[in-house]
């Protein structure tokens, strides 16, 4: 678990694995999650831990997610004996956690990262009265133009702002870390989409919950 | 399309050359040439019927089979139906005047939690362009609002949009009331959205799950001509 952490930009396009020589247990998480789920892996010491991450960008072709999951499950069931999804429902409508279910493998619970990072509870309180919200993670926020700006053509069309995001209100950065600069960031991703904006510390909410059973090195296969 | 525009003179092309040069600005996205070409083509005599079709649908259906086969991506998609847009504001009125044909009344909205209207919009405005009359509810709708509206509209179909997964289940809750005020043999319902699929359709009760605005519009035409060849026979 020394390996250095890619770049967000592999992690957007390629993800990445590091792995752990001896683990017993694979983490098969969205690239979005590495740096919060590897900084749980090293503070906890769980050197018994691979994580391996698809292409965060994948957020944006939900589609993508569940083959991609099932091909890597099925892959790594002969060298680990316990595999974990570090994906919520993430846009997939059912289909990955119907996945997990028939493939014997755990997920994160909850509708996205927003949810879980806040706590899935927490998130569907107020659910209901932040339909006009959007929302950022530390992750999201690094890597906006990547995910939100240049997909959606803002860069070359930005007399389109207003049709993608003329209903919403408010941006508001669930921040996982305490990071100034990364704040002004969120902050300045708002005033581009012309909304609101207000910052709520999170941590690593529910995923640092559901990354718990994990702690005990599981019996290798064979 | 083409780097041209600024020397072609719209006016000086025939009827051929100019719907050609429509087809090759709407897929530009550009506006202001949509709206004064659909005005030349008025001046010359065209009904605003054929504009629509021949000039207008014809010219997004290029679109939309580029969009459909990965060539084009949405945001030059939405140009360009907001070039459709512009010529649409000179023909609707138009069109009520001079009695075009009326294939059938739509009701539609994004439902209740979801403000995402982008794929509600296109539908609307492609079924207009197909002859039917678009009641758009807009956003966030709950089933008291799309109750309403089949009870003042009358519509022969119900459109439901939604592109989030934790609000598309709500489909499910107007498709139950539906059925539940035995109202839902009446009207034909249509869903689509980013996340949707057939089967998901399929699971709540809808007519069609209907994947992008070019389908919306060719099953709406279906269903609603198999609705009337019922009602004739029966």
């Amino acid at each position: 678990m020394t390996a250095p952490l890619p770049d967000d930009a592999t992690l957007t396009q390629s993800g990445a694995e590091i792995a752990a020589p001896t683990a017993s247990i694979l983490i098969l998480a969205c690239g979005a999650l590495a740096r919060e789920i590897l900084a749980i892996l090293r503070t906890n010491g769980w050197s018994h831990v691979t994580l391996q991450c698809l292409p965060a960008i994948w957020h944006n072709h939900p589609e993508r997610i569940t083959p991609a999951i099932e091909k890597a499950v099925t892959e790594a069931r002969a060298t680990y004996s316990q595999i974990f999804v570090a994906y919520a429902d993430c846009g997939t409508g059912g289909q990955l956690e119907a996945a997990c279910a028939r493939l014997g493998v755990e997920m994160i619970a909850g509708p996205h990262c927003y949810s879980f990072f806040e706590g899935n509870d927490a998130f569907a309180a107020h659910a209901e009265d932040e339909i006009t919200t959007f929302y950022l993670t530390d992750f999201l926020a690094r890597q906006f133009d990547a995910f939100v700006w240049t997909p959606l053509g803002l860069d070359r069309y930005p007399q389109l702002l207003e049709t993608y995001f003329g209903h919403y209100e408010k941006l508001v950065y669930l921040a996982q870390t305490d990071d100034d600069a990364l704040t002004k960031k969120a902050r300045d991703c708002a005033t581009r989409m012309g909304l609101t904006f207000e910052r709520r510390f999170t941590g690593y909410g529910d995923l640092a919950t559901a990354l718990e059973p994990l702690a005990a090195p599981a019996a290798k296969p064979g | 399309m083409s780097d041209q525009e600024d020397d072609i003179i719209l006016s000086e092309l025939d009827d051929e050359e100019l719907v050609q040069q429509m087809f090759d600005d709407l897929y530009d996205g550009l506006k202001e040439e949509i709206a004064e070409s659909v005005n030349i083509l008025l001046e010359r005599g065209w009904a605003p019927y054929r504009v629509l079709t021949e000039a207008l649908v014809g010219g997004m259906k290029i679109v939309g089979d580029d969009f459909r086969d990965g060539i084009l991506f949405v945001p030059e998609v939405l140009l360009a139906a907001n070039a459709m847009k512009g010529g649409m504001a000179i023909l609707k009125p138009l069109l009520a005047e001079t009695g075009a044909p009326r294939v059938g009344k739509m009701v539609i909205g994004t439902v209740k939690g979801d403000i995402h209207d982008i794929g509600k919009n296109l539908v609307a405005m492609m079924m207009e362009g197909a002859g039917f009359e678009v009641v758009d509810l807009g956003i966030n709708n709950a089933v008291e609002a799309y109750l309403e509206a089949m009870d003042a509209e009358d519509p022969d179909i119900l459109g439901m949009s939604a592109l989030l997964t934790t609000t598309m289940p709500y489909m499910k809750v107007v498709i139950d009331t539906l059925i539940e005020k035995q109202r839902r043999d009446d009207i034909i319902v249509l869903v689509g959205g980013a996340p949707l699929n057939e089967e998901f359709g399929k699971a709540i009760g809808a007519d069609a799950y209907c994947r992008d605005a070019a389908v919306a519009v060719e099953t709406a035409k279906t269903l609603v001509a198999r609705k009337h060849n019922q009602g004739v026979g029966a």
